[in-house]
């Protein structure tokens, strides 16, 4: 087996006297599709948190391609290849959708305050270049009609598959996505789940938080089951449909459907 | 209000690239229909009020620099959310910087103003930078105290400022050998507006470019800004930083203004909130907000300036009636009722055809 790109071990983190998050440890290979699920309240957004530097963690340690995750700011660790999108997706609503896909881009411009200013050095070129490449972004998405629009107008659907689209701008090597599925209709449910198998086709990692089971289940290499913060089960959707502690602890009521 | 604004402008765009780049060049039209207006505003001025053109030159002038002040804060507050309480520090350290270096010292205005560039930016990053690693409004206390601190030092100091007696003496500004006398205001005019012109584009430039849209990023949501790999805290003291530089350029252009003198009082706390005002009233994050917010505020200046203290019972309640009326802005405010207004006619004609 390949060496894992992310790799978790001993990561917790408490709020107060709740334990958020406890001596979780595991593993994302390179090119997988993996998902994280549990009750509300496992733990998972938290994971995403400490992963992104946006929560820094009790103990533990997280390593990314050889380097440590703990510790950076956020903006760090965007800069080794780690995109994110969020549980309410977190558009910039007072720019417009290009506008929000080419701040994707943020990582690979050069321009700086003094040469944007002066548009000196290339600064116009690269602007151009951007605006090019982001709206080729757009259209691949299907969202070029929506290009000029303040993203603030945008209904729940094509706002996820906006944040999707900018973050890919960012030229990832992993995804974290938080409940891309959350909010969405059925057909729009599938088209996420083209979409997220199309992103590791094109050799991006997905590492997936998901409350929609059938989704998680049709999707994922391998899944993670938390429950109260702790490990609970790891392995292949099979394993994990099949597995007891898991029908006990979660999907008792899903096994019904 | 609300209502008007929430109703577009009809437009149905065939190719939405097309209609963002025909927005793209109506900017550029704007600006070049802006800088016919001020290149020839002193000539209509000189025909229509000849008795009172020395004084409306010497309003014009004050407007550009108020200008130029509102739209280094515009880019603080509108693009990175930040508040500055103590901007006049910094449009004074630039005009005492190079007041005192050019009457003291004999220095060239040239290089004293870039001293004055340099001193005024470091000052801003030695402030900005401990205050903006918090989140919340720290910078506005921050800098409420480098405006108490300024205004203290400009009038105690006083073997190097002068203190409330005023620094005199100060030499004009020469370009290519041509000297800015006081007794041509008209020369002095095109100077100052030609320096406004310049900050205007570079701001118009900077606020589209990846730095400006960094800003207007983290102003929106400063999680999803840095996951997306945007140094905010950076991002945020360099945009303090680059107001700080238009505050002092400002400055400088003030003491070698007609008066050629320097007294604390346009420094203080006061001309800090009328700078506040001008930016909210003509509406942050907008290109024109500024020149409406320094027309306005400028003028209304002028006009209680025998009732000394109490403008600033006027912007409080200007600050309130607007906050309610027209949240965004004047000039949004303003475009909007444009559009309703081009909206209503163009119904009405129609319906007139039926």
């Amino acid at each position: 087996m390949s060496r894992p790109l992310l790799t978790l071990s001993g990561l917790s983190k408490s709020f107060g006297g709740l334990q958020a998050v406890s001596d979780v440890a595991f593993d994302v290979q390179e090119r997988q599709i993996k998902a994280l699920i549990g009750p509300n309240g496992a733990g998972k957004t938290t994971i995403f948190n400490l992963l992104t530097g946006v929560l820094h963690p009790d103990a533990g340690s997280a390593t990314f391609g050889g380097h440590e995750l703990i510790g950076l700011p956020p903006h760090r660790v965007a800069c080794l290849g780690i995109s994110r999108t969020f549980q309410t997706s977190l558009l910039f609503d007072q720019m417009t959708v290009l506008e929000n896909v080419m701040v994707g881009h943020h990582l690979s411009g050069r321009s700086n305050m003094l040469t944007a200013a002066l548009r000196i050095f290339g600064a116009s070129a690269e602007e151009r270049e951007y605006r090019e490449v982001a709206m080729a972004a757009l259209e691949r998405a299907g969202l070029a009609d929506l290009a000029g629009r303040p993203a603030a107008e945008l209904p729940i659907g094509q706002r996820r598959l906006v944040e999707v689209a900018r973050a890919l701008a960012a030229e990832p090597k992993l995804l974290l996505m938080d409940e891309p599925a959350a909010g969405l209709n059925m057909r729009e449910t599938d088209a996420i789940a083209e979409l997220i198998q199309e992103i590791r086709s094109r050799g991006i990692t997905v590492l997936l938080v998901e409350h929609d089971m059938s989704l998680v289940m049709s999707i994922s290499d391998e899944i993670l089951v938390l429950d109260g913060g702790r490990r609970l089960a790891e392995g292949l959707p099979k394993e994990i449909r099949t597995d007891e502690r898991v029908l006990a602890a979660y999907l008792g009521e899903e096994a019904d459907d | 209000m609300a209502a008007v604004e929430e109703r577009q402008a009809p437009r149905e765009p065939a190719n939405e690239a097309e209609a963002m780049a025909h927005r793209r060049r109506m900017q550029k039209v704007q600006l070049g229909v802006f800088l016919i207006i001020v290149a020839v505003l002193p000539l209509v001025l000189q025909a229509m009020r000849p008795n009172d053109y020395r004084y409306y030159l010497h309003i014009l002038v004050f407007i550009g620099l108020n200008l130029i002040l509102a739209t280094g804060l515009n880019l603080l507050m509108g693009y990175a959310g930040q508040v500055s309480l103590g901007h006049a520090a910094f449009y004074g350290l630039g005009a005492y910087t190079s007041g005192i270096l050019t009457a003291r010292y004999g220095w060239n205005p040239w290089a004293a103003m870039l001293a004055a560039l340099v001193l005024t930016c470091f000052v801003a990053w030695l402030v900005g930078k401990p205050a903006l690693r918090l989140k919340g409004h720290y910078l506005a206390m921050a800098t409420l105290g480098v405006g108490i601190i300024v205004a203290v030092v400009i009038r105690q100091w006083t073997s190097l400022t002068g203190g409330s007696a005023g620094l005199l003496q100060i030499p004009s500004m020469t370009l290519f050998g041509f000297e800015f006398k006081s007794n041509m205001d008209t020369h002095y005019y095109y100077f100052v507006w030609a320096f406004v012109m310049l900050l205007t584009i570079i701001f118009a430039n900077l606020v589209q470019s990846r730095p400006g849209r960094a800003l207007r990023a983290l102003h929106d949501s400063e999680l999803a800004a840095q996951t997306l790999g945007v140094d905010t805290a950076g991002f945020k003291v360099r945009a303090f930083v680059v107001s700080a530089a238009y505050a002092s350029i400002a400055g400088t252009l003030y003491a070698h203004s007609s008066m050629r003198f320097l007294s604390p009082t346009p420094f203080d706390f006061h001309t800090s909130i009328a700078l506040l005002v001008m930016v909210v009233l003509g509406g942050q994050g907008t290109l024109w907000g500024p020149v409406v917010g320094a027309v306005t505020i400028t003028f209304i200046n002028e006009t209680l300036r025998p009732y000394t203290n109490y403008d600033i019972v006027v912007y409080g309640l200007l600050l309130m009636i607007l906050m309610i009326v027209m949240p965004g802005g004047l000039a949004r405010g303003l475009a909007a009722l444009w559009n309703w207004l081009l909206d209503r006619f163009s119904r009405s004609s129609q319906g007139e055809q039926q």
